[in-house]
Parts: structure tokens; C-alpha cells; sequence
């Protein structure tokens, strides 16, 4: 048993999806980057010839990933994070700007993305400090701690490239499932829903909605566990909560980033200009139909009719050509796969595999779920790649080193008996 | 619990996704909808319409290339406006008017923007155009015609309007389309179909391929060529003759019913409904609501017939039995038929059938009339037997002919007096006048002559029509199907006697052509019209009906002339030197034909809307 090959003990359903989702997305990205006539599919002017290159580098790539010891990510995790942290601080030095955004390193024609990379260092962090010591997340300065390592990244990287910070804040439903209370997701749930409520209507009346909930919750607790005070602080605190978001959004948004919100909410129609990508996006996938359009046969994929489709919007690609069957099965393999991971995060032996794991569920979970809700015009433009589907190297890289460093531990629990 | 948060998060998001998909892809028809007309450009290879010759396969209408520029407002980008504007000749007004209605149709589909370039603006044009994003030109065939008559046969073809392109969906802003005459009754198979392709275009609007290789694409089809059974230079001979006056000639083939002139009067040259000009000509001609030149007399025109219904009268007493070829009625200058009441009429004498449709009696057809009738007890029974018979003509009724307008003219039935005389109390004295094609019978132009050609042909007829062959079509086989009527052929005989005998000593004598043997019959038609709200009695209707030869019969011809007097002052000679044209190819008459191109009957026309006080019948 202990000699048992890693090869044997790897799950093959991941390793499966992941393979069968490399090779959709690049067929996809081929459809929506290809020119009318193709000479050759490594034809390295296009970008489906080089993403068969960046999938290629991926083979060695995970066989390294699979060859190191599980041993060595759970030891080396710190300084993994550290060094991905400067990596990231590093940009506002070393950074080229590419499309406005300052988040690549430009080596002569090869650019790297680090706040990729920093999404696996992150949940090693995490999955380190959460299972390095019997930790108990009622303690509020291991909350602090555990809030903080997921913090340092978004505060890095926010200032770039909001998309990926947002990433980041998956990652809490880990420290939740670690046992951190349960108020602080209710906390940034009401946050949520209090900063879209601000947007849509005047502050004023959402303090008056919010006084009469508080009341009403208020009038129906016992009588002994009535606090007037403790309510007061709620209101006052959703009160200044609510006029500050109307303050940022009015005063320190830039005018680009109010659109993306006023947009989606309906109060801006505009298809030409800021709507136009979801605009086209939305026509792209409505035009698929049942069955979609057929591989190569998508007319706006062909037109190029959706900006930045091979990255970004690649699955318009999908519900065009391959319409609601193929949409669906996309969706299915994605949930697939993120569903494994977590069953087997919980089957782990040790803390520290089990919240890597989680962290890895998360990570692709929340990309999958602001991407598609993207594209289909249900959540604001953000600049978020769908995993393995959209184009770009350090993106590939990344979710494949998330992936399979988790294949990997998973490997590895039979060994350490 | 903590571990149930995040699979079930994510399996909400799933289910929220999919719905979405769904809403999307499956319920939401309109972005389907958008994504074509956002990605796939149809264009349109325009065929050339087909060619209309006559009867003897001469051409008469062809084709010539036309220009249209086009816009896409979407398109039109950075254009020196002022530029475009000189070069076509309009003004800056015209360019934003012209553009701001394109807009209201599409702003991604091609409008008109000019209609109907010659090749000299269109040559400046094309020179520039690369200069102007979102212009394009598209070539049409127009109509070249090879004659200046016809017109009302023809019709003409015009931009298709909007409420037949949102009919239907064949037809795009700036395509052509057949209006009236042959070119509307034959529209499908003279503009053949236009090709279509569809072209792909990237977000750029540049065409990046076929669309899906040409699956849906098809090839144009050329219209086809039609023969018409008018016979073109009888046909402008006719529109000569009827210069300066007013009414129609038709003439028909009585052996197949074919239609050998259609001639309306007055008329217009067609080519001037060709070009830039079309649309203020038509209008001018729309205008003229006095002399309605648009009016196609010959098969819309309703006249009281007047003598030649005389014919139908005789066939009908033979038919019923009440007379023979020697039942003599007295004349004596008219015939008193109730008390008080007298028909007038212009001769004298004891006449039989022969002489009364020689000297054109109405006496002697008053009588026979109200012999048929009295023959029932009841008068209503013997107006619809005499109504059958009469329909049995083809009158009263819509001819079923191929050209798009018509009028059904009137053959009163007992129903039609219920109406007049709603207490009833009516007998044949009331109604005698049908007898003479005066009272409440009304015919067409073409009635007249499909009548004649009936009496020619001794009880039958075919439908007239106007499209001899088409390339690889038969004609319609309802042109093929003989129409018999309820007289039996052995009354005819008499009547044509009759008939012959008008042109040797009765009311056309002086109209004789030499070595033609005519059938014919004068017809005088009184007719009234509201001046100032007072019924007011105009000049008589000039009419006459005839065939020939009398033996083997090869054209019926009905003429009216409106006001013309008396039938052999100008509708007997019109039928005379047609006839004799189609015949014999030349006029032996010159001195006729002269005197009938000289007739201006503009004076007679214009005394009635004068204003003034005005004699009529020559006085």
C-alpha cells in the first residue's frame, strides 16, 4: 500500500473534468479567435495558437505539481504566500499596463500575471494556519488573523484589478466552514444587500425600511432578551453604512465603475457604449437557442461582435455555438467538478488538505459564478476569467497548479498511514 | 450545518445560472432576432425583368439599367456632406430629410436614398463613392418602351410602398413592382425572383465570408418574356384616331377571345412614368380628374350601350318565340306604347328584322321587347329571362379577363325594379327603354365588344384576354373554355343578315370598306350628368359595335366616343378604318381618316364645365 504510484491514487473524476474542460475551452477559444481561413492550429498569431501552447506547457506543469512531495506545500506554504504577496507589491514597480490594468510582469513577449498565482499561495496560507495548530475560530484574534491573511492580498490587489480582488473574499466561506460565527457572513450578506438597496433607491429610505425591520424584529423578540441599545447600534451602524456607500458611489467611483452598476440595474440603457458588451454579450448566448448554432457556426462569434470574447466572455462562445444543451452541460461540468473537490476535501486526514481544498472549491466556485452571472447580464463587468475556458497563460497555469497540488494531497492521504 | 453552506450556495448559483440560460436562449425570441441583423448582410442580385411583346412577337417594352443609391444610416460615417450633396444635385435639406426618414425605417438596413440615376449621375457617382461610408449603388432595370401607346395595357412598374413591403415580405424598400395593367396582373412572372445572398459581417460591418457557404444563398431568376394578343400597331393606330376625344376602342378575336387593341382615351405616352420624373407625372395625370387619363375607359368606363344592345333585344324575341324574321312592327316616326307615352324614333314604315336593325328602329325593338316580357305573367319573370339571356353575353357581370380592373355593368333583373319600384305596380311599358340600351342597362367598353364577338362567333365566346404566351406557360385554361349563350345558333344568322345590312343601305352605308364584308350597328346614346346639381342632358354618346369579315369573322371591335354625336359621325368611322387596318394593314381612306384625326372634341368637352349655357347635338 505504501509504495502504492501516486498515479493510482489520483481521483480521476477531477483530473477528468479538468481535462474535458481544458479541451472545451480551447475549441471555444479556437471558434472565437480563429480567422476564416486556418493554416495551422499552433499558428501563433492568433490566440488559440498560443493557448494550445500554454496547455501544452500545462502536461509538465502538472507533472512537476504531482511530483513534489504533499510535505513540501504544507511547509514551504508561508513562504509561498510571502513571496506571491511581493510579487503582487511588485507591480506598482515593475508592472506593464496592458488595457489599462497594471497586473502584468512583461518578460520580452511573455507576460505573467501574479494575482493568480497569489489565489493558490492564499489558500496554502490559509490551510496552513488553519490546520498548523488546534485553532479555535471563536477566539477573536485568530479571526483577525485568519480575516487578515485573506485581506492582504485584496488590499494589494484592488487597487489594479478589483476583479480579482474580489476573489479573495470567497475564501471567508472557508474561515466559516472552520467555525468562524456565522455574523460575520450575515454581516457582509446585509452589507451586499444594503450597498445594492443604496444604489437603487435614496439612503434616507432605506434607514427608514431598515427602522422598520429592526423594530419589527425588535417587537416579536421575548421581553427579556429586548436590547434597545443593541438595536440602536444596528441601525445607527447600517445608517452611516448606507450613506457612505452613497457617498463612495457618488464621490470616489470613478465614472467607469458606476456605469457597470447603473447598467445592470436598468437605470442606464446605453448599447452602444458601456453597454454594449453585455448588450452583445446577452444576443451572442440568446441567439444559441436550444441547440445552438453549431461549432464555428456562431454568426457574432464570427463578427466579433463581443468584446474580449475569447477571454472574459468566452462563454458567449458556448451559448451561441453550442446553445442551451451545451450551456448546460458546461454549467454541470463545472459544478461537477467543484462538488468533487469538496467531498473530497471533507474525506481528508489532515486540517490542512481539507481547508486547501475548500479554498480550491471556493476559488473556482466564485470565478465560475461572477463569470457566467457576468454574461448573462446578472452581475456588474468585472474582469473575472472563467476557469480553464478563458484564454491566457498565467490564468491556465494558476487554476491548474490550484488544482492538481489539491489532486496531489488527495493522493497522499493513503501514504500517510 | 457549516458544512452544508457552501454546496449549497453553489447549487442555488447553478439552478440561477441555468434559469437565466433558459430565460435566455430558449424564451427570449428577440435576441435571436438581433443577432441576425447584426451579423448577416443580405444582398440582393436583382433580375431583369421580363420583356412584353405583341401578338405578331414585336417588342414593345424592354428594359434599361437604372442607378438607386442606397444608405445605411448605421454606416454613414465622416462623409463631407456638402460634398455628397453637390455632387448629386440636392440640397443639404434634402440630404438630412431624405436621411432622418431612413433612419425611421432602419438605421442597419439600405433605403433609398436617390431613386433612378441615368448613367451620367451615376458615373459621377460611383467615381466618388469610396468617399462616402454607407452609400451604395443598386442596379435596377428600368421599362424602355418602343411605343408611346398602350400605357393603360401596360401599367408601369414604381417603387413597392411600405404597406406592401409590411404585406409582403418578398418585397424590400426600393424594389420595383408592377402597378396596373399587365405588369400588376403578371407581376410574379415578369420580375422573375431575386437572388439572395447572405454575407457575414464582423462588428466593423466588413464582410468576413459567406454565410454558413452560401447554404441559403439563391440564384436570381429571370423574369419571364410574355407575348400579349394586342396587336401593337392597331393598338397605336387606335390612340391616334381617338386623339382629342374621348372613350375606348376594343377590339377582340372572336375565334380565341384574345384582346387585339385596348385602346383608352385620352392616354399617355408610358415612358413618362420612367425615371426621376415618374412620380410628378403620375401625380399630374392622378390630378387631372376631368379628362382622367387613368382611367382605363375601355374596360371601366359603365355607358348606357344604346342601339347595339338592339342585337341582344332581337336574339332574345327570336329565342322566346314572340317573333320571327317577318314580324312587322309599325313606325311611324316612334310608336306609342302606353297611353301617353312614345317612344320616338327616327324613320318611318312597316318594319321586319331585317330593316329594323338596318334603319336601327325603335319602334320596331321597343315592340319586340315588350313582346318578350309580356310573354310572362308576371313582368319580374320576363326581366329575368331576358336578363339570363343577356348574361349569357358576358354582360353584367365581371369578364374574368387578365387585367386588373373592371367593371361589371348593369343587366337589370327583377330585383333591380323590387328596388326602383319597391310598391311594385311595374310593367314592360316602364322598363321599354332596355330595349334601345337606354334605360338602366349599362355596359363596358369590352362588354360591347365580347358581345359582338359572341354574335360573330353565333352563340359562343371566350373570355377576352390580353397575354397571348408565355415562355413555357400555357395561358390560363380559363381563356380556353368556351363560353356557349341560351340562343340558339340559328337566330344569329337574321341578325348578322341584319347587321350586314347596316353597311348596304342602312345607318353605316357611307362606311363601306372595300372588299370587306362588315357587320355592324350604330349607337346613339343619350346620357345626362349633374351640372350645378341639375340634370343636365349632354352631347349623345357616339357607339358603334361591328365584325368582319362577315364570313369568317377575325375581329369584333366595340368604339365609344363620349360626346361624339350620333354612332356613324365618329365611332362608325373609328370602327370602320380600325377594322380595315387590322385587315388589310393599310387606310385606302385618307380622306376618312383625316377628317376623324381632325375631330377635336376638346370644344364639346370643354362647354361643360364652362359654366356657360351650351347647345348639344351639334346645336
Amino acid at each position: 500500500m505504501k509504495n502504492q504510484s501516486v498515479r493510482s491514487n489520483i481521483d480521476w473524476v477531477i483530473v477528468s473534468i479538468y481535462i474535458i474542460l481544458v479541451i472545451l475551452g480551447w475549441l471555444n477559444i479556437f471558434s472565437s479567435s480563429s480567422p476564416v481561413e486556418v493554416t495551422s492550429i499552433f499558428d501563433m498569431n492568433y490566440e488559440y495558437g498560443k493557448q494550445l501552447l500554454f496547455i501544452i506547457v500545462t502536461i509538465p506543469l502538472i507533472i512537476v505539481v504531482l511530483s513534489i512531495d504533499a510535505k513540501f506545500y504544507e511547509k514551504f506554504s508561508s513562504i509561498i504566500y510571502a513571496v506571491a504577496l511581493l510579487g503582487v507589491a511588485g507591480l506598482f514597480v515593475f508592472g506593464k499596463e496592458i488595457k489599462g490594468q497594471t497586473n502584468w510582469y512583461s518578460f520580452g513577449s511573455f507576460s505573467l500575471q501574479p494575482a493568480e498565482f497569489a489565489k493558490a499561495a492564499t489558500a496554502l496560507a490559509l490551510a496552513k494556519y488553519l490546520g498548523d495548530v488546534q485553532i479555535n475560530l471563536n477566539d477573536v484574534r485568530k479571526q483577525i488573523i485568519g480575516l487578515a491573511i485573506i485581506a492582504l492580498p485584496i488590499l494589494l490587489i484592488i487597487p489594479n484589478d478589483p476583479g480579482s480582488a474580489l476573489i479573495f473574499t470567497a475564501l471567508s466561506l472557508v474561515l466559516y466552514r472552520e467555525g468562524l460565527p456565522a455574523w460575520y457572513l450575515w454581516t457582509g450578506f446585509i452589507a451586499i444587500i444594503l450597498f445594492v438597496m443604496s444604489l437603487l433607491l435614496q439612503p434616507v429610505y432605506i434607514v427608514l425600511i431598515s427602522l422598520v425591520v429592526i423594530a419589527l424584529i425588535y417587537l416579536r423578540t421575548r421581553l427579556v432578551n429586548r436590547n434597545i441599545v443593541f438595536s440602536a447600534i444596528i441601525l445607527v451602524l447600517i445608517s452611516a453604512y448606507t450613506f457612505s456607500v452613497s457617498y463612495v458611489f457618488d464621490n470616489v467611483f470613478q465614472d467607469h465603475h458606476r456605469d457597470r452598476f447603473n447598467v445592470l440595474l436598468g437605470k442606464r440603457v446605453d448599447d452602444k457604449g458601456i453597454g454594449y458588451n453585455i448588450n452583445q454579450s446577452k444576443i451572442a448566448i440568446g441567439s444559441g437557442g436550444w441547440y445552438g448554432k453549431g461549432f464555428l457556426e456562431g454568426t457574432q462569434t464570427k463578427g466579433g461582435f463581443v468584446p474580449e470574447q475569447h477571454t472574459d466572455y468566452i462563454f458567449t462562445t458556448v451559448g451561441e455555438e453550442w446553445g442551451f444543451i451545451g450551456s448546460t452541460v458546461v454549467i454541470l461540468l463545472f459544478i461537477g467538478l467543484i462538488l468533487r473537490i469538496i467531498y473530497l476535501a471533507e474525506r481528508q486526514k489532515t486540517k490542512f488538505s481539507r481547508v486547501y481544498g475548500y479554498c480550491v472549491a471556493s476559488i473556482l466556485f466564485i470565478h465560475f459564478f461572477i463569470n457566467t452571472a457576468m454574461v448573462l447580464g446578472m452581475f456588474p463587468t468585472v474582469g473575472v476569467p472563467l476557469p480553464m475556458f478563458s484564454y491566457g497563460g498565467s490564468g491556465l497555469f494558476a487554476f491548474t497548479i490550484l488544482i492538481f497540488i489539491f489532486v496531489k494531497m488527495d493522493a497522499n492521504k493513503v501514504n500517510e498511514w | 450545518m457549516r458544512k452544508a453552506l457552501l454546496p449549497t450556495i453553489i447549487i442555488i448559483a447553478a439552478i440561477l445560472i441555468v434559469i437565466r440560460l433558459f430565460y435566455l436562449q430558449v424564451i427570449d425570441d428577440t435576441l435571436k432576432l438581433k443577432s441576425d441583423n447584426n451579423a448577416i448582410k443580405i444582398i440582393y442580385d436583382y433580375p431583369e425583368r421580363g420583356y412584353i411583346y405583341d401578338r405578331n412577337g414585336k417588342l414593345i417594352v424592354a428594359n434599361q439599367p437604372s442607378y438607386d443609391i442606397m444608405v445605411t444610416p448605421r454606416d454613414v460615417k465622416n462623409i463631407d456632406t456638402l460634398e455628397l450633396c453637390k455632387l448629386l444635385n440636392i440640397t443639404k435639406g434634402d440630404f438630412d430629410r431624405i436621411l432622418a426618414k431612413a433612419i425611421v425605417y432602419s438605421p442597419r438596413l439600405p433605403s433609398v436614398f436617390l431613386p433612378q440615376l441615368n448613367k451620367k449621375e451615376y458615373a459621377a457617382f460611383q467615381e466618388k463613392q469610396r468617399k462616402f461610408q454607407g452609400f451604395e449603388i443598386v442596379k435596377r432595370s428600368l421599362r424602355d418602351y418602343q411605343t408611346t401607346a398602350g400605357s393603360n395595357i401596360f401599367g408601369f412598374i414604381t417603387q413597392a410602398s411600405e404597406k406592401i413591403i409590411e404585406k409582403n415580405p418578398y418585397y424590400k424598400p426600393g424594389d420595383l413592382i408592377g402597378k396596373q395593367g399587365v405588369e400588376q396582373e403578371y407581376e410574379e412572372i415578369l420580375r422573375g425572383r431575386k437572388g439572395v445572398k447572405y454575407r457575414q459581417r464582423d462588428k466593423f460591418n466588413k464582410d468576413i465570408g459567406s454565410y454558413k457557404e452560401g447554404k441559403f444563398d439563391t440564384i436570381a431568376i429571370q423574369g419571364e418574356d410574355i407575348n400579349l394578343t394586342i396587336d401593337i400597331a392597331l393598338q397605336e393606330y387606335g390612340e391616334e384616331l381617338m386623339t382629342n376625344k374621348r372613350g375606348g376602342i376594343v377590339a377582340i378575336e372572336p375565334k380565341t377571345g384574345e384582346i387585339l387593341a385596348l385602346v383608352t382615351a385620352p392616354s399617355y405616352d408610358p415612358a413618362i412614368l420612367v425615371g426621376r420624373e415618374r412620380s410628378r407625372n403620375y401625380t399630374k395625370l392622378f390630378n387631372d380628374s376631368i379628362s382622367k387619363p387613368l382611367f382605363d375607359r375601355g374596360l371601366l368606363a359603365v355607358y348606357p350601350p344604346g342601339s347595339p344592345s338592339k342585337i341582344i333585344t332581337g336574339l332574345i324575341g327570336l329565342q322566346e318565340g314572340v317573333i320571327d324574321e317577318q314580324t312587322t312592327f309599325m313606325c311611324n316616326h316612334g310608336f306609342s306604347y302606353a297611353r301617353g307615352r312614345f317612344m320616338r324614333c327616327h324613320g318611318s314604315g312597316p318594319h321586319q328584322l331585317y330593316n329594323g336593325i338596318t334603319q336601327s328602329c325603335n319602334a320596331y325593338f321597343g315592340n319586340v321587347y315588350m313582346k318578350t316580357i309580356n310573354k310572362f305573367v308576371r313582368p319580374a319573370d320576363g326581366v329575368d329571362v331576358w336578363s339570363k339571356h343577356a348574361r349569357s353575353f358576358g354582360l353584367g357581370e365581371y369578364m374574368g379577363y387578365d387585367l386588373p380592373v373592371g367593371k361589371r355593368g348593369l343587366i337589370p333583373t327583377s330585383k333591380t325594379y323590387k328596388r326602383i319600384y319597391p310598391n311594385g305596380g311595374w310593367r314592360s311599358t316602364a322598363i321599354v327603354s332596355n330595349a334601345i340600351g337606354q334605360g338602366e342597362i349599362l355596359m363596358t367598353p369590352i362588354q360591347l365588344a365580347n358581345m359582338m364577338a359572341t354574335v360573330a362567333n353565333e352563340g359562343f365566346y371566350y373570355t377576352p384576354h390580353i397575354v397571348k404566351r408565355i415562355k413555357d406557360h400555357q395561358i390560363e385554361q380559363k381563356f380556353k373554355n368556351k363560353h356557349v349563350t341560351t340562343i340558339d345558333k340559328k337566330y344569329f344568322k337574321p341578325v348578322i343578315e341584319g347587321l350586314h345590312g347596316v353597311y348596304n343601305g342602312g345607318t353605316a352605308s357611307a362606311l363601306k370598306i372595300e372588299g370587306i364584308e362588315i357587320c355592324g350597328k350604330t349607337g346613339t346614346a343619350e346620357n345626362f350628368a349633374k351640372i350645378n346639381g341639375v340634370r343636365t342632358q349632354l352631347t349623345d354618346h357616339s357607339i358603334f359595335v361591328a365584325f368582319a369579315p362577315k364570313d369568317n369573322p377575325k375581329i369584333a371591335i366595340a368604339v365609344l366616343v363620349e360626346h361624339g354625336y350620333y354612332g356613324a359621325r365618329n365611332a362608325g368611322p373609328i370602327a370602320s378604318l380600325m377594322i380595315e387596318k387590322y385587315l388589310k394593314g393599310v387606310i385606302t381612306r385618307k380622306d376618312l381618316e383625316k377628317k376623324i384625326y381632325d375631330n377635336d372634341l376638346q370644344k364639346e368637352y370643354a362647354k361643360y364645365i364652362s359654366g356657360q349655357p351650351f347647345g348639344i347635338n351639334g346645336r
